[in-house]
C-alpha cells in the first residue's frame, strides 16, 4: 500500500479485519455499525449509506447487486483513481461487507473507459482475493456467504455516474437517467434491489467496522462524520489527493496545499460552487458547502468568467439530452457567456438567463440538469465586476 | 466491403454474442470490442450485432452514438484525446493542442488521410493534478509540454512498420 497519510481511509488496518469483523456482527448489526456512524455516500449526493444499506437488504428480491460507482467523471476529481491505484484492496473489501450486509451475491465495478489502464491491476487484485478466499463461495469460511465481483466497463459519458444512468448503461443501454421512484434499491440493476455507492464509501466501511463508528464519528462535525479526500488541482503549490476531516475551513484547506493567494475556488467540480476569497471560513460539509471532493484553486490572475465558459462547455456536451430545461438550457447559458466575454450582454437579459437557470435546477430530471447552472450562479454572483461591461478586443 | 471482410467481422460478432449469451444487456462490452478490432462500429456490424442480440438495429446505433469512446465512422490506429477541462486548461493545454495539430498535420475532430492518428479532445481524465494530461488509445500522458508531445508522436510512429497480421484481417 502507498505511504498516504489520514485520520480515517489512509489510517492503518489489518488486511480483512473489517470484514471479518462484519461477519462476526451478522448482517443487522453490520448494517447498524455503519449506520451508527453517520457515513453520508462520498459521490457528492450525500445519502446516508447505512439507510440506503438497509432499504435494499429489507428489498424483496432472490437476486441482489452491490454496484461501485468508478465512473468518476466530475472535473476536478482523481481521488477515486488514486483508491483504485493504490488502495483496491480495500474497496473491494468494502463491497464484499455491503454485499454481506444487503444479501447481494453479485458485485459490479463499472470503471469509466478513461481508467481501462488500471483494469489489468484490477483483475489482478480481485483474482488474489478468491485465491485467498476473500471472493467466491463461502468466504473466510462462512457457508452462507459467497460474493465475487465483475468490472465493467464505461464508454466515455459523464452522465453515466448517475446511478440510474449508470444502470442503464450496464443493461446495454444509452446511459440516461431513468425517472425515480422506483429506486435502485427496490429495482436497480436488471429489475433487482442493488446499492451504488461511491470507491471512497466502499473504502471507508472496513474502517468503521474494524474499529467502530465511535472511532469513526470523532472525526468530523455532527452531521458530516468522518473525513473526506479532497481531489486538488489548479494555482496551488502541493496539488493531489489529501485526506483532511470534514468541516474544515477552505482557508485552512489552502494553507494544506499552498493556495493561500487564492483569488476563488470552486468546491464540488464543475456542478458544484465558486467561493471567493472573502468567504473562505466557509466550511466544506455537507451543511455548509457539500462537494464529492473536487478542490480547484484559481489563483489571483485568472478570468472567471472564462472558467464558467470551460464549465457550460463541459454540460452542453454531456448533457444526455433526455430534457428541455437541461439540453437547451445548457446552450443558453453558454450563449449568454459568450455575449458577456463580446460585451454585449444587458443587465436585464442576464437577469433572464438567470430566472432560467432557476428552472433548471428545479425542472431537470436528473442531478446533471439540476446542477449545472451552479457554478455559473455563483461566479456571477461574485465576480459581477470583473465580468459585466467587458469591452471586446478583436483578435 | 469485400465479402471475405465481411465474413471476418461476422464471424466476431458471432463469436462475441456466443461469449455473451446473446443476452442484449452485453451490449457495451462487445461495441467495445469491435470498436477496439476495427476502430469504428459499422453499419454492417451494427446489422450483425443486432441480429445476434435480437433486437433491432436502430436500438445499436442509438447506443454507438451515445458513447464518445465509440464511433460509427472509423478512427485511426491511434486516438489521441487531450483533456479540455478547466484543471488542463490552466495548466497549459492550449499549447499542447497546438503543437499536436503540427505534428499531426490535422485539427480537433480529424483523422490523419493514411488512418493513422485522430485527434480528438476529451472531458476531465483524472489527472487534474498532473494536466495537460491526454489518451493514447489507453495510455495516459501527463505533465505534458510541447516536446514531450513531439516525442510521444515519434514513438507511436515508429510502431507502424508494415501492416501486422491482425490490422490486415481487419481491413
Ligand atoms: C451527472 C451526475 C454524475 C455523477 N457522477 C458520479 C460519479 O462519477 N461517481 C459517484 O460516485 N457518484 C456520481 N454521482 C452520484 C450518483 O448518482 C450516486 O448518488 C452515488 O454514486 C451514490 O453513491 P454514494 O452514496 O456512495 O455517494 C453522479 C450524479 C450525477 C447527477
Ligand atoms: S437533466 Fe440533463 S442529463 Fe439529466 S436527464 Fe435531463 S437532459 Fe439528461
Amino acid at each position: 500500500m502507498a505511504n498516504r497519510q489520514g485520520p480515517i481511509i489512509f489510517s492503518a488496518i489489518e488486511p480483512s479485519a473489517g470484514l471479518k469483523t462484519a461477519l462476526d456482527k451478522g448482517r443487522p448489526g453490520t448494517i447498524a455499525e455503519v449506520r451508527n456512524s453517520g457515513l453520508k455516500g462520498r459521490g457528492g449526493a450525500g445519502f446516508p449509506t447505512g439507510v440506503k444499506w438497509n432499504l435494499a437488504a429489507s428489498a424483496r428480491g432472490d437476486r441482489k447487486f452491490v454496484i461501485c460507482n468508478a465512473d468518476e467523471g466530475e472535473p476536478g476529481t482523481f481521488k477515486d483513481r488514486v483508491l483504485l491505484a493504490e488502495y483496491a484492496d480495500l474497496v473491494f473489501e468494502g463491497m464484499t461487507i455491503a454485499g454481506y450486509a444487503v444479501g447481494a451475491k453479485e458485485g459490479i465495478l463499472y470503471l469509466r473507459g478513461e481508467y481501462a489502464y488500471l483494469r489489468s491491476h484490477l483483475e489482478g487484485v480481485l483474482a488474489a482475493r478468491r485465491e485467498n478466499g476473500l471472493l467466491g463461495k463461502g468466504i473466510l469460511g462462512k457457508d452462507d456467504f459467497d460474493f465475487d465481483i465483475t468490472i465493467f466497463m464505461g464508454a466515455g459519458a459523464y452522465v453515466c455516474g448517475e446511478e440510474t444512468a449508470l444502470i442503464e448503461s450496464l443493461e446495454g443501454h444509452r446511459g440516461e437517467p431513468r425517472n425515480r421512484p422506483p429506486y435502485p434499491v427496490t429495482q436497480g440493476y436488471l429489475g433487482c434491489p442493488s446499492i451504488v455507492n461511491n470507491v471512497e464509501t466502499f473504502a471507508v466501511t472496513p474502517h468503521i467496522l474494524a474499529k467502530g463508528a465511535d472511532w469513526f464519528k470523532a472525526v468530523g462535525t455532527d452531521r458530516s462524520t468522518g473525513s473526506k479526500l479532497f481531489s486538488v488541482s489548479g494555482d496551488c503549490e502541493r496539488p493531489g489527493v489529501y485526506e483532511l476531516p470534514m468541516g474544515i475551513t477552505v482557508a485552512e484547506l489552502l494553507e494544506h496545499v499552498g493556495g493561500e493567494n487564492a483569488k476563488a475556488v470552486q468546491i464540488g467540480g464543475a456542478s458544484g460552487h465558486c467561493v471567493p476569497r472573502k468567504d473562505f471560513s466557509r466550511t466544506i460539509a455537507y451543511e455548509d458547502v457539500p462537494t464529492g471532493g473536487s478542490i480547484i484553486v484559481f489563483g489571483p490572475g485568472r478570468d472567471m468568467l472564462a472558467v464558467a465558459k470551460n464549465f457550460m462547455e463541459f454540460f452542453v456536451e454531456e448533457s444526455c439530452g433526455q430534457c428541455t430545461p437541461c439540453r437547451v438550457g445548457n446552450v443558453k447559458i453558454l450563449e449568454c457567456i459568450e455575449m458577456l466575454e463580446e460585451g454585449r450582454c444587458s443587465i436585464e437579459y442576464l437577469n433572464e438567463i438567470i430566472e432560467l437557470c432557476r428552472t433548471m435546477q428545479v425542472a431537470s430530471k436528473c442531478g446533471l440538469g439540476q446542477s449545472s447552472p451552479n457554478a455559473f450562479l455563483s461566479i456571477i454572483e461574485h465576480f459581477q465586476d470583473e465580468i459585466l461591461g467587458r469591452v471586446h478586443v478583436c483578435r | 466491403m469485400l465479402e471475405s471482410e465481411r465474413n471476418l467481422l461476422r464471424k466476431d460478432i458471432a463469436e462475441l454474442c456466443e461469449k455473451y449469451g446473446h443476452d442484449r444487456a452485453y451490449l457495451l462490452p462487445i461495441l467495445e470490442a469491435v470498436q477496439e478490432k476495427y476502430r469504428h462500429v459499422s453499419d454492417v456490424a451494427m446489422q450483425e450485432i443486432a441480429d445476434g442480440l435480437g433486437i433491432h438495429p436502430v436500438e445499436v446505433y442509438s447506443v454507438v452514438t451515445f458513447y464518445a469512446f465509440l464511433s460509427a465512422e472509423p478512427k485511426g490506429n491511434f486516438i489521441i484525446r487531450l483533456c479540455r477541462t478547466i484543471s488542463c486548461d490552466m495548466a497549459g493545454k492550449d499549447a499542447i493542442a497546438r503543437q499536436l495539430e503540427n505534428e499531426l498535420g490535422i485539427g480537433f475532430g480529424e483523422t490523419t488521410p493514411d488512418g493513422r492518428f485522430t485527434l480528438e479532445w476529451t472531458n476531465c481524465l483524472g489527472m487534474c493534478d498532473q494536466g495537460p494530461a491526454m489518451m493514447v488509445n489507453d495510455v495516459v500522458f501527463t505533465q505534458l509540454t510541447p516536446r514531450k508531445v513531439h516525442e510521444i508522436i515519434s514513438e507511436c510512429r515508429k510502431q507502424f512498420g508494415p501492416y501486422t497480421l491482425q490490422e490486415k484481417e481487419a481491413r
